[in-house]
């Protein structure tokens, strides 16, 4: 009989960890223990982007969407959903404010979001090829060798739908490939940026694992459309499970005639690569990028010439981000024009955020340019975690800025973000509560430019470390008036004297926090007080006099014996000598015992 | 998988379209939902289902849904068939065979009319707005 039901696991990295392959075993198992193997088809796919509440089973055509799944839990979905038809309440998804169980089409997290680039991912089993070519995969290739498109249309498609570069600085697509189409040469090549070095950034990664066919259909059609035949996948060795769905997508469509020789019986040939990047920040940079596939050390070059010109070994190379290329398959069939009536003016399209920090749920999101960050944060994000109030979102990562509470109805796109000091980025979304320190976050993306400066240039070399140490200073409580003003300064010889972006960018958070939120810096200067109460240098332990009754457990539990009092009378801490520990807060009943 | 040729590529799409389409459920208006009580499977609401499944891809619908559910208190006419689809009114099917099953694709989701004499029940409005 047809199959009946369709239960579709996660295998994505997060859920994977946490035991996806487990339960895809366990359902198999309990579905021939009910005799009902051939009714079920179960499918592991690439990330739902519901990561918080991993991992995730889908149950269709029923829309069951259970959360927090474990192996022992197989057998209920088996014989109660799927032979019965009823759900499992206990693992249905439950609507934080009605608390009820929701099927998948009602979750606020799915609703206003869109799906471009992640159209297939959590939908085919990305280890399949057949399933993407059912989603209309290899239709816009076909097309290509058809001669229903031509590297003109192709290029004239791009043009009409305003596709900008997904890896952060929004260059116009049609652009980039048509100056590299333009360019005489024997030899061209293409190549996929999936080095994604942005702290807490991972759509790229999921793209990859959960549809990595769109990527190599993508590229085939760049090398199409400029005369390239040879292919590079830049991706970093820490995304094992990306680098081996990219590997078995490759071999399959190797098989398939779809990449190599004369690929479906034509004339054109691609071969594609993997080239795995050990991780370093810089390598996103694509200059760096292309000399560390050249085996070169992984240094930015000063750039005109653009690589589109004069790339890997000298050649011109179409260099794309992840993100961009898995867009490029749905606008050649379903047009230029389709693409551009979604997103806003300016940044056609949708862009996937990877929504972290201190949000409820924190996940994958795909969302119309132009969406406001208040729908992202509250209505998709579910708010700020535990009820706290919402502070900022730092978005473009180490190169990025903050968004403040002003600015949460602003439609976020390319432009709006950098108008308001932020930048787009590649898309991590850092979200703060009150209970973040602004100058504490700003150390930790300072913390990581130095590390990953690859010290080429001075001005990125040594500013990134000055800042760091002056930013050091500051939450230790050692801050000095003039050192904001030094702030500023080394921020702006950084932007002008830099010679990647990496060291331009790099003083960003800076200058966008110093902007924003001076206030708290003087306060951490002049008062010598975090509100956040996370520096810890500046927290100080004090007792409540009023609420002591001198039961002295403080004082035996203070590790250095700085709790004086009599037993029955207030106690006080001799502030130079604690070391913070808060042993004493944790152990008075009476919360006798106060941070400031 | 051996290399493919263009026309290959084009029919192995056709061919495994209809199985994925059928895991989306956008733009679905038709909704079939089937009795999947103990008393419902015991009667026969596989057979029903399969029977669904095959007439939807004979006719190459690509906008029906067909659920399953628990037992609808109708036990006694099991297997029963929930049917909603637009311009026809929500209607349930009593002993719902494999042939039945074809009936209703061909006659009440395509052909837009009610198999009367298998209607188990329809929503009250719809037999008050009958009788006025
Ligand atoms: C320091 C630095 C790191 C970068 N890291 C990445 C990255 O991880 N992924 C990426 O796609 N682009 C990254 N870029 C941007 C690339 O240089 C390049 O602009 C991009 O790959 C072009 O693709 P697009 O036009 O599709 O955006 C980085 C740029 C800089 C300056
Ligand atoms: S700006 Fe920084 S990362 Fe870029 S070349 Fe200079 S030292 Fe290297
Ligand atoms: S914080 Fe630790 S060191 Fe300081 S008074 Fe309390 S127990 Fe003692
Ligand atoms: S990895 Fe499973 S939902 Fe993201």
């Amino acid at each position: 009989m047809a199959v009946k039901n369709f239960v579709l696991v996660c295998g994505g990295t997060a859920c994977e960890s946490t035991k996806g392959d487990e339960i895809f075993k366990a359902l198999l198992k309990s579905a021939t223990k009910h005799g009902i193997k051939d009714d079920v088809q179960i499918i592991k796919t690439g990330c739902f982007g519901f990561c918080e509440k991993g991992p995730i089973v889908k149950v269709l055509p029923e829309e069951e969407f259970y959360v927090e799944v474990t192996p022992e839990d197989a057998e209920d979905i088996i014989a109660e959903t799927v032979v019965k038809g009823r759900t499992v309440e206990r693992l249905a998804y439950k609507d934080a404010s009605t608390k009820g169980s929701v099927s998948s089409e009602k979750i606020k997290f799915y609703q206003k979001q869109y799906r471009v680039v992640l159209r297939n991912c959590g939908l085919i089993n990305p280890e399949d090829i057949n399933e993407y070519i059912a989603r209309d995969g290899y239709l816009a290739l076909e097309k290509c060798l058809t001669g229903e498109l031509t590297p003109d249309s192709v290029i004239e498609h791009l043009k009409v739908s305003g596709l900008r570069g997904r890896g952060g600085a929004g260059f116009p697509t049609w652009l980039k490939w048509n100056f590299s189409k333009n360019v005489t040469a024997d030899q061209k090549y293409v190549v996929c940026n999936a080095d994604e070095g942005d702290p807490g950034a991972y759509m790229d990664r999921s793209t990859c694992e959960g549809d990595p066919h769109s990527i190599i259909e993508a590229m085939a059609i760049a090398g199409f459309t400029c005369g390239a035949d040879t292919g590079y996948i830049y991706i970093r060795a820490e995304y094992p499970l990306a680098i081996e769905r990219l590997n078995i997508a490759i071999e399959q469509a190797k098989e398939a005639g779809l990449l190599g020789d004369n690929i479906l019986g034509s004339d054109f040939s691609f071969n594609l690569e993997i080239r795995l990047g050990a991780g370093a920040f810089v390598c996103g940079e694509e200059t760096a990028l292309l000399a560390s596939i050249e085996g070169k050390r992984g240094m930015p070059i000063p750039k005109p010439p653009f690589p589109a010109v004069k790339g890997l070994w000298g050649k011109p190379s179409i260099i794309n981000n992840v993100e961009t290329f898995a867009n490029i398959p749905v606008i050649l069939t379903k047009g230029g024009a389709w693409f551009k009536s979604i997103g806003t003016a300016g940044s056609p399209g949708t862009k996937v955020f990877a929504l972290t920090g201190q949000i409820e749920n924190s996940g994958l999101v795909e969302v119309p340019m132009g969406t406001t960050l208040r729908d992202i944060v509250f209505d998709i994000g579910g708010g700020i975690k535990n009820g706290r109030k919402f502070k900022a979102v730092q978005t473009g990562g180490p190169s990025g800025g903050v968004i403040t509470e002003q600015f949460l109805d602003t439609p976020i796109d390319f432009d709006t973000l950098t108008s308001i000091g932020s930048m787009m980025g590649s898309g991590g979304m850092i979200v703060m509560s009150e209970d973040d320190c602004i100058v504490d976050v700003t150390k930790f993306y300072l913390e990581f430019c130095v590390e990953e400066s690859c010290g080429k240039c001075s001005p990125c070399r040594i500013g990134t470390k000055k800042m760091h140490e002056i930013l050091e200073k500051i939450t230790s409580g050692k801050g000095e008036m003039d050192d904001i003003q030094k702030l500023k300064d080394i921020g702006k010889a950084m932007k002008t004297a830099s010679l990647c972006g990496l060291g331009q960018t790099a003083a960003n958070p800076v200058l966008s926090t110093l902007k924003y939120f001076e206030d708290e810096y003087l306060e951490h200067i002049q008062d010598g007080k975090c509100r956040a109460g996370s520096c810890k240098d500046l927290m100080q332990y004090k007792v409540v006099t009023e609420k002591c009754i001198g039961c002295t457990v403080c004082a035996r539990k203070c590790p250095v014996n700085c709790i004086e009092g009599e037993r029955k009378a207030p106690h006080f801490i001799v502030q130079e000598k604690c070391v913070k520990c808060g042993a004493c807060y944790e152990a008075c009943k009476f919360d006798a015992i106060t941070i400031s | 998988m051996a290399k493919m040729t263009l026309a290959q590529l084009k029919a192995l799409r056709d061919e495994t379209k209809k199985d994925i389409d059928r895991r989306d459920t956008e733009g679905k208006d038709v909704m079939i939902v089937v009795g999947m009580g103990t008393c419902g499977i015991a009667a026969g609401a596989k057979d029903a289902i399969s029977s669904f499944i095959d007439e939807i891809k004979e006719h190459d619908l690509t906008n029906v849904t067909i659920k399953q559910t628990g037992c609808m208190g109708l036990c006694h006419s099991e297997p029963t068939v929930d049917v909603k689809a637009p311009g026809m009114p929500d209607t349930i099917y009593g002993n719902v065979t494999a042939e039945l099953a074809k009936e209703i694709i061909v006659k009440h989701v395509i052909g837009k009319e009610l198999i009367s004499k298998h209607v188990l029940d329809r929503p009250a409005s719809d037999i008050m707005k009958e009788q006025n």
